[in-house]
């Protein structure tokens, strides 16, 4: 057992390094310039409180930012959040234990990025540009956390437990009950992601990118895996392909976090969220793996 | 400004005036007084410090560890003789508390680390205190024993069993005196009464009973009884995929038993009084605390730092405290609609939270304490820096918990963090700050300027300068 924890961990630290990997890459290859670092500038617009009240369009906004040179669109920014805040819930589903707290603040901060793309339009124009997805106007429920919720919730508390508490049997019969969400109300989410990728990656890498997420989602949703081995065994081939995308990548864009976020370094031994917090040692050496794979 | 004492509260004939001279406004000087745990760069991930509590009496502080284990520390007598170590803590007792623990049924790890401390008040020789983790909670008796019974008629010296032919006249055993040994021994566990992670415990102040709560709900137990509790706050929505807001604290009142508050992560406190529905609290509440959103300063973070992430009574039962990510607030109970006071902690960080949103610090949980005197609240920020702010004078300090200023007896330097272009000496920028080194617990001693400071693995005791 104690091995099999080990490599449980292990493969959750791997999930987690090549995620918050992909997203500095992400981040990285939507730079503009050299040494001017994503988030650096989504800390400049949100201080200048750019939330825009009308839509006249997105010109009139660059229109303003015109000045402030080599700082994308707003919505460029608003998107960054976005992808950042679904990749941070994906990590609460790999999490072996994820912080309800700090779940449901990202999905209520995802929610209010997609509302406001409502109303803006943006998200109808995202709509447009991809084909074949089903009903993208509904905005993304908290299925993603729900889903991890969902697995913690499961009635399946130890029978020797004779508490007072008359709704943990109610609980269990509403638990039970509870439909599995399908996969597409996640399509919002990839169809999001798929756009970003279209600036600047090939077709094939965004097509990549979506089976890796179409697969990770759907294995979630397996409501009792036969063992957590076979959660992870579907899990391992989307880092196969990842893999192409990753080693792509590598030659053109600088890796992972810029000068600014060397200050705010990964922490690495403290106290959120147990067990997945990156090990900076463990990432380098992943990445050697997958390079030279 | 005295508090009311109540029988529980210290020693009776202490007043516990905290603060320079009784009606001076001495800023009080904070010098070093002792640091524990080890000096390593290399901080084993057990030896993470997660609370830190002090006894009723402040003899006694509790750490809980990341590693499950709870550290008791004793604070020395003053004898004429060693006039020097007037106040120091020494460990006392050292247990495990909790194990790491796997739920089969979910395939989830359940980790040892202890959430919360909470001493229980001294009705006899033997201290009690409660630890848990996210799942249970463990009621620990720690008592002394200095004396060892010796000539048994059935068993000899080793313990062994004597043959009864052996036993030829009775003697009564006699108690000679031993090393001091101090032994910790659970005496219940509460245990499968949580689905959700455990984030608070409280002790009622009719000391029978105290709550726990976690994500979504609040039960009420009964010291005496493991196998039962009483659901009191369930804000689970029938369908989760409704959730938006989860419980992040709770605290009953100091002298109210039938009155708790919880704060919850869109930044809002209820205040519940048991007697009004026995049976189903749930959304019902007496009071609900909430400051109007400023439109102007609205981003995507918003909430997110207006989530609560501690809330604690002033001693005296007429104010409470939350702590939010940016400040601290002081609420006045009669009033509802805002806050009575509001400190700002760090606000330069505002302009940098997007970066603190990518690498998760936006989530760090930061606890506040008051002094024993309700006159200065204290709390913890970055770079191992601490803050206090004295309610009378609006006088805030800085400080900072390092290695570099612990000398015995050491005055602490004021720190200030340089937010506009122009750095002066001495300061520092925000950008080098270390986010890694964050004060997330803080305690006060009941009623002596004596305080606490976790520092990661670190523990660093501070006391009042003593002229």
């Amino acid at each position: 057992m104690h091995s099999f924890m080990r490599d449980l961990t292990f493969l959750s630290k791997l999930k987690v390094e090549l995620s918050l990997l992909l997203y500095g890459l992400l981040l990285s290859s939507m730079g503009e310039e050299e040494g001017l670092h994503q988030t650096q500038f989504l800390d400049t617009m949100f201080v200048r409180g750019l939330k825009r009240k009308c839509f006249d369009g997105e010109e009139d906004i660059e229109g303003t930012l015109a000045g402030i040179k080599a700082i994308p669109s707003y919505n460029l920014q608003r998107q960054s959040l976005l992808d950042m805040s679904l990749v941070k819930l994906q990590l609460c589903h790999m999490l072996v234990e994820p912080n309800l707290c700090r779940s449901v603040l990202i999905a209520n901060t995802v929610r209010q990025i997609q509302e406001e793309m409502t109303q803006d339009g943006t998200w109808q124009m995202i709509n447009t540009q991809s084909t074949g997805q089903a009903s993208l106007d509904r905005l993304v429920s908290t299925d993603i956390l729900c889903r991890s919720s969902r697995d913690q919730a499961e009635g399946k508390h130890v029978p020797a437990y004779g508490t007072f508490n008359k709704d943990f049997e109610s609980d269990q019969a509403q638990d039970s009950s509870e439909t599995m969400s399908t996969a597409s109300s996640v399509q919002a989410p990839r169809n999001l992601q798929s756009n970003v990728w279209e600036m600047e990656n090939p077709q094939e890498n965004k097509g990549n990118f979506q089976k890796s997420l179409d697969q990770i989602f759907e294995t979630l949703e397996n409501k009792s895996p036969n063992s957590v081995e076979d959660l992870f065994s579907e899990v391992d081939n989307s880092y196969y392909d990842l893999d192409t995308m990753l080693t792509g990548m590598m030659s053109n864009t600088k890796m992972g976090h810029c000068d600014n976020l060397e200050t705010f370094s990964t922490p690495t031994n403290t106290a959120s969220n147990s067990n997945c917090k990156s090990d900076l040692n463990d990432l380098d050496h992943i990445v050697e793996i997958l390079v030279e794979s | 400004m005295l508090r009311a004492a109540g029988p529980w509260r210290g020693c009776p004939g202490r007043a516990g005036v905290a603060g320079g001279d009784g009606g001076g406004n001495n800023e009080v000087q904070w010098c070093f007084l002792q640091v524990k745990g080890a000096i390593d760069e290399d901080v084993a991930e057990a030896d993470i410090i997660s609370t830190v509590e002090f006894n009723y009496t402040g003899d006694l502080l509790a750490t809980g560890d990341k590693g499950g284990r709870v550290v008791i520390f004793q604070r020395e007598q003053e004898t004429k003789s060693r006039p020097v170590s007037r106040g120091e803590y020494n460990v006392y007792s050292t247990f495990q508390s909790h194990e790491p623990e796997f739920d089969y049924l979910k395939s989830l790890e359940i980790e040892e680390k202890i959430n919360k401390i909470r001493w229980l008040p001294q009705q006899n020789a033997a201290h009690f205190l409660l630890s848990t983790n996210d799942k249970t909670i463990k009621l620990w008796k720690i008592s002394e024993r200095d004396k060892r019974a010796e000539g048994y008629n059935l068993k000899d010296e080793d313990g062994r069993l004597r043959e009864p032919f052996r036993v030829t006249e009775l003697r009564v055993p006699t108690l000679k005196p031993m090393d001091l040994m101090v032994e910790a021994s659970p005496r219940r566990t509460f245990a499968n009464a949580h689905t959700y992670h455990i984030n608070s415990i409280s002790v009622n102040s009719d000391y029978a009973t105290y709550l726990s709560a976690d994500d979504l709900r609040i039960n009420l137990w009964h010291l005496e009884v493991t196998n039962r509790s009483f659901n009191i706050v369930d804000i689970k929505p029938a369908n989760m995929e409704e959730l938006t807001e989860v419980i992040t604290a709770a605290e009953f009142h100091p002298h109210q038993c039938n009155v708790f508050v919880y704060s919850s992560s869109k930044g809002t406190i209820r205040l519940c009084d048991m007697r009004s529905s026995a049976l189903s609290l749930c959304d019902q509440h007496s009071k609900f605390f909430e400051e109007p959103e400023d439109p102007s300063s609205r981003s995507f973070f918003s909430e997110i730092i207006s989530s609560i992430s501690d809330v604690k009574f002033s001693h005296s039962g007429r104010y409470m405290m939350t702590r939010d990510y940016l400040s601290v607030k002081v609420w006045d109970l009669n009033m509802e609609n805002r806050p009575v006071e509001t400190y700002q902690v760090h606000e330069y960080l505002r302009s940098k939270l997007c970066s603190l949103y990518e690498n998760d610090c936006i989530f760090d949980k930061f606890e506040c304490c008051w002094n024993g005197s309700d006159s200065t609240i204290m709390t913890g920020s970055y770079n191992n820096f601490f803050r206090t702010f004295e309610r009378n004078t609006h006088r805030d300090t800085t400080l900072e918990a390092s290695r570099e200023s612990s000398k015995p007896r050491a005055i602490l330097k004021p720190r200030k963090v340089c937010t506009t272009g122009k750095r002066k000496k001495d300061e520092i920028t925000v950008d080098s700050l270390d986010f890694n080194k964050k004060i997330l617990h803080t305690a006060w001693h009941p009623t002596d300027n004596i305080i606490a400071v976790a520092a990661t693995n670190n523990l660093y005791l501070f006391q009042e300068k003593v002229n």
